[in-house]
């Protein structure tokens, strides 16, 4: 039924002359009469949207008619709701805009949920807007009604239900500034049916009403000021930076990158900070927290002066509390205050923005002619470069199977030079990318770190790649996780996407395998991947090009291969199914008390009753 | 609630480090009295795990359309500034003002008290109320219903005598609070 009324429309449109043109003129504070629907798409070509990942449904049918008949803002249509929200994510993590979303009532909205809540825990700036029902219906248990604000309420940083068509131009807009200042997030704006066909007078508002929305970028002078006073007299100090140096921009990686080098500190980042300091620096110690280096998290137990940059002390990163960095003063620069004393007690805390921050504290520096102690320094970095002999992330290489670390490490000697983005899923592939794929540039990195969602990677990917068409975009990807949202693999072939699925298939939900052995006395309940299918036939099924290598010495040739098809790629990349992930901080312990992949330390011995407790 | 909950030493969790003591705090949250509102910060307290223990509503400012929610909530001080920062993250939220560290806030709480009885019982109860200065709104030949205003212990105080002279049923506005002094919040 609605096929055939979608065609009726279409038959109208071509004996008709469309009534509204949308474009995205400049003189769009002059107010104009439109639909609600039309008001969506030209708020959306105001805001500079060029694409927006949506599904339809009977809910908003009149936004997919308004998308019809405009060319500014492309449509791309995926295959479930949680895709449309990754891709999204990955659109905005990589190019630093918002991403955007339209979806359906009901289930539509609840099957984002997912991927708000993701972008919330990341914060990704996103807009998502979701069909309800007609006004007269909403709490009426109407078909494909959900309570779509009360649901994900909790899971953005803001949400709107439109009950007024006078409201909607000043909510879309407001949706964009919110999702994209202060502390990045997700915005959803719900736009019942009705409001979608009502008719009203669209302008772009200059100003938002909203008194109580001003977050602060810029920070006091006093803390930086004693922040840097504290940095001159350090003895063993280290910079701990995060996801917000890439929120805040390139700006603010090219600052942090000044800073670092102006006092030549040691420098590490959590897992969603890849990519602001450059892993080829000597300065860089890699990844630190659960599967950090063992010099990473030794300089952060040891250190005497912490400089937190755009990070918030997570559990992955702190691992046991009461023994977290014991004996140092630490710096804390965040633009959200609520990030601040919330697990970790902090002696400077600085609320602002990072690259205005970073900004000041150069300048400050610099004018001031502060100099790092640097003796103490040098006897630091002695200490540090001991911790970095132990070769903490070395395994032992194979020439019978694949090792996973080793096939990392391929995939990145042989894309290191091309214009490439990383995407991943979530798991023991995760943590190897993080470790063995090294990048040097913001904005190059997309993973799912505070929610951990599998399935995020290849939909993300399809994100990244439109938003980059000449980009080498791979997903890195687990053969569990992938399968989460595998239907996504016909998205990228529709809109000839030629994202590289690069699987490490253990054949094993390999995080939750590694997990049992440690803690559960090696009874794998549940996490061997019975009855998988086979990758290669799956990707010539979805019209995309499959590749299997089973040997190390097939993977260069196999990675080339791939590299060099212009078509979407599944890439089987069978490895040792047997391999765990280290060095790892066990449940419970310190900074100081890793496990490592060599160690021989019994494992049942590393980890207490207690921290068999913990997640 | 955090503090309450006592996890094992070697937690990764935030309230391994809690040793602080849990204090109460009453809270004033100018917000835009808009639909939700109340659910944001409501939905705040407990997916985070804090404690509500007395919320008043009401609009404060008609022509603004602004509501003023004054809160009582316990933590240690590490949580309650936790909420306080949450609460204020919220974009329909003006203003969080910690009356407890404010400096000198008054805080009123109103109560209707039913009580029932015949003989001494009922001449106590009235001798009582008029002790509390509470005020008769309401009487039939076996039952009065007194309105009291005043500090939270004062009315638990009061609730507590009236027990054991045939207390019927007890509705409480929560409390409101204001600074003193001539500026506003």
């Amino acid at each position: 039924m609605v096929a055939a009324e979608q065609q009726k429309r279409q038959d109208e449109r071509k004996r008709k002359p469309i009534m509204t043109k949308h474009t995205a003129t400049n003189d769009t504070t002059e107010p104009r009469q439109m639909t609600g629907a039309e008001m969506v798409i030209q708020a959306m070509a105001d805001q500079g949207v060029k694409h927006l990942f949506g599904y339809p449904g009977g809910a908003v049918l009149p936004i997919y008619d308004a998308l019809f008949a405009q060319k500014d803002v492309r449509h791309i249509l995926v295959r479930h709701e949680q895709g449309a929200v990754h891709a999204a994510e990955g659109y905005a993590r990589s190019t630093g805009k918002v991403g955007c979303v339209l979806v359906t009532s009901g289930p539509g909205a609840t099957n984002a949920v997912t991927g708000l809540t993701d972008a919330l825990c990341d914060s990704i700036p996103l807009v998502c807007i979701t069909g309800q029902v007609p006004t007269h219906l909403i709490g009426n248990d109407a078909f494909q009604e959900c309570d779509t604000v009360g649901i994900t309420r909790p899971c953005t940083k803001h949400n709107y239900l439109v009950k007024r068509i006078e409201d909607l131009p000043r909510v879309l807009h407001e949706a964009f500034h919110i999702a994209a200042s202060g502390r990045p997030g997700p915005v959803v704006v719900d736009i019942p049916k009705d409001i979608q066909f009502a008719t009203g007078m669209y302008s772009r508002p200059t100003e938002f009403p909203h008194t109580g929305y001003h977050p602060k970028v810029k920070a006091d002078p006093a803390p930086i000021r004693a922040a840097i006073e504290l940095m001159a007299r350090a003895k063993k100090p280290i910079f701990y930076t995060g996801g917000g140096v890439i929120n805040s921009g390139p700006q603010a990686s090219k600052l942090l990158r000044e800073l670092v080098q102006a006092t030549g500190f040691p420098i590490t980042s959590t897992l969603m900070g890849l990519g602001a300091y450059p892993a080829a620096d000597p300065q860089w110690l890699g990844m630190l927290g659960m599967h950090g280096t063992l010099e990473a998290n030794m300089a952060m137990h040891d250190c005497d002066v912490m400089v937190c940059v755009g990070a918030r002390f997570d559990d992955r990163i702190t691992g046991r509390l009461d023994a977290f960095s014991p004996n140092s003063k630490k710096i804390h620069i965040d633009i959200d205050p609520s990030s601040i004393n919330k697990n970790v007690h902090v002696d400077i805390p600085i609320i602002g923005d990072c690259a205005h921050v970073l900004q000041d504290m150069l300048h400050l520096w610099k004018s001031e002619k502060k100099q790092a102690d640097k003796k103490a320094i040098g006897d630091w970095w002695k200490q540090v470069d001991k911790w970095r002999a132990r070769k903490s992330l070395s395994y032992r290489p194979s020439n019978e199977v694949i090792k996973p670390q080793y096939a990392i490490q391929r995939l990145f000697e042989l894309t290191k030079d091309r214009d490439t983005y990383i995407t991943t899923e979530v798991g023991q592939h995760q943590m190897w990318a993080a470790q063995f794929y090294h990048f040097n540039e913001p904005n190059r990195w997309m993973t799912s770190g505070g929610l951990g969602t599998m399935g995020y990677g290849l939909p993300a990917s399809v994100g990244v790649q439109l938003a980059h068409p000449k980009a080498l975009v791979i997903d890195i990807a687990g053969e569990a996780s992938v399968q989460m949202t595998m239907q996504e693999l016909s998205t990228a072939v529709q809109y000839r996407l030629p994202i590289k699925i690069f699987i490490l298939n253990n054949s094993y939900m390999g995080m939750v395998r590694q997990w049992q052995e440690l803690l559960h006395g090696s009874r794998y309940s549940e996490s061997y991947s019975e009855a998988l299918p086979d990758f290669v036939k799956l990707a010539e099924a979805m019209h995309a090009v499959g590749i299997r290598c089973e040997k190390p010495g097939d993977l260069d040739h196999a990675i080339k291969e791939m590299i060099d098809i212009d078509r979407p790629v599944l890439f089987d990349c069978v490895v040792d199914k047997a391999e765990n992930c280290f060095p790892m901080i066990p449940s419970g312990k310190a900074h100081n008390e890793m496990i490592l992949g060599d160690s021989g330390v019994s494992l049942d011995d590393a980890i207490t009753e207690e921290g068999k407790m913990l997640v | 609630m955090n503090a309450n909950a006592t996890p094992p030493s070697t937690s990764h969790y935030p309230t391994a480090t809690n040793v602080q003591k849990p204090e109460t705090h009453t809270l004033s949250v100018l917000v835009d009295n808009e639909p939700g509102v109340l659910a944001r910060v409501i939905g705040l307290f407990s997916g985070r795990g804090y404690n509500i223990e007395s919320l008043t509503v009401s609009e404060t400012e008609h022509a603004k359309h602004q509501s003023l929610i004054t809160v009582v909530t316990t933590g240690t001080p590490m949580v309650i500034e936790q909420i306080k920062n949450q609460l204020d993250r919220l974009v329909p939220v003006h203003r969080v003002v910690d009356m407890t560290t404010s400096g000198k806030a008054i805080e009123r709480e109103l109560a209707m008290v039913k009580v029932r009885g015949k003989g001494d019982n009922r001449v106590e109860a009235l001798r009582l109320a008029d002790a509390f200065r509470a005020r008769v709104i309401d009487a039939t030949t076996e039952s009065f219903v007194f309105e009291i205003t005043g500090k939270s212990d004062k009315i638990e105080q009061f609730v507590a005598l009236m027990l054991p002279l045939g207390l019927v049923e007890v509705s409480r506005t929560g409390i409101a609070a204001i600074a003193r002094g001539p500026d506003p919040m």
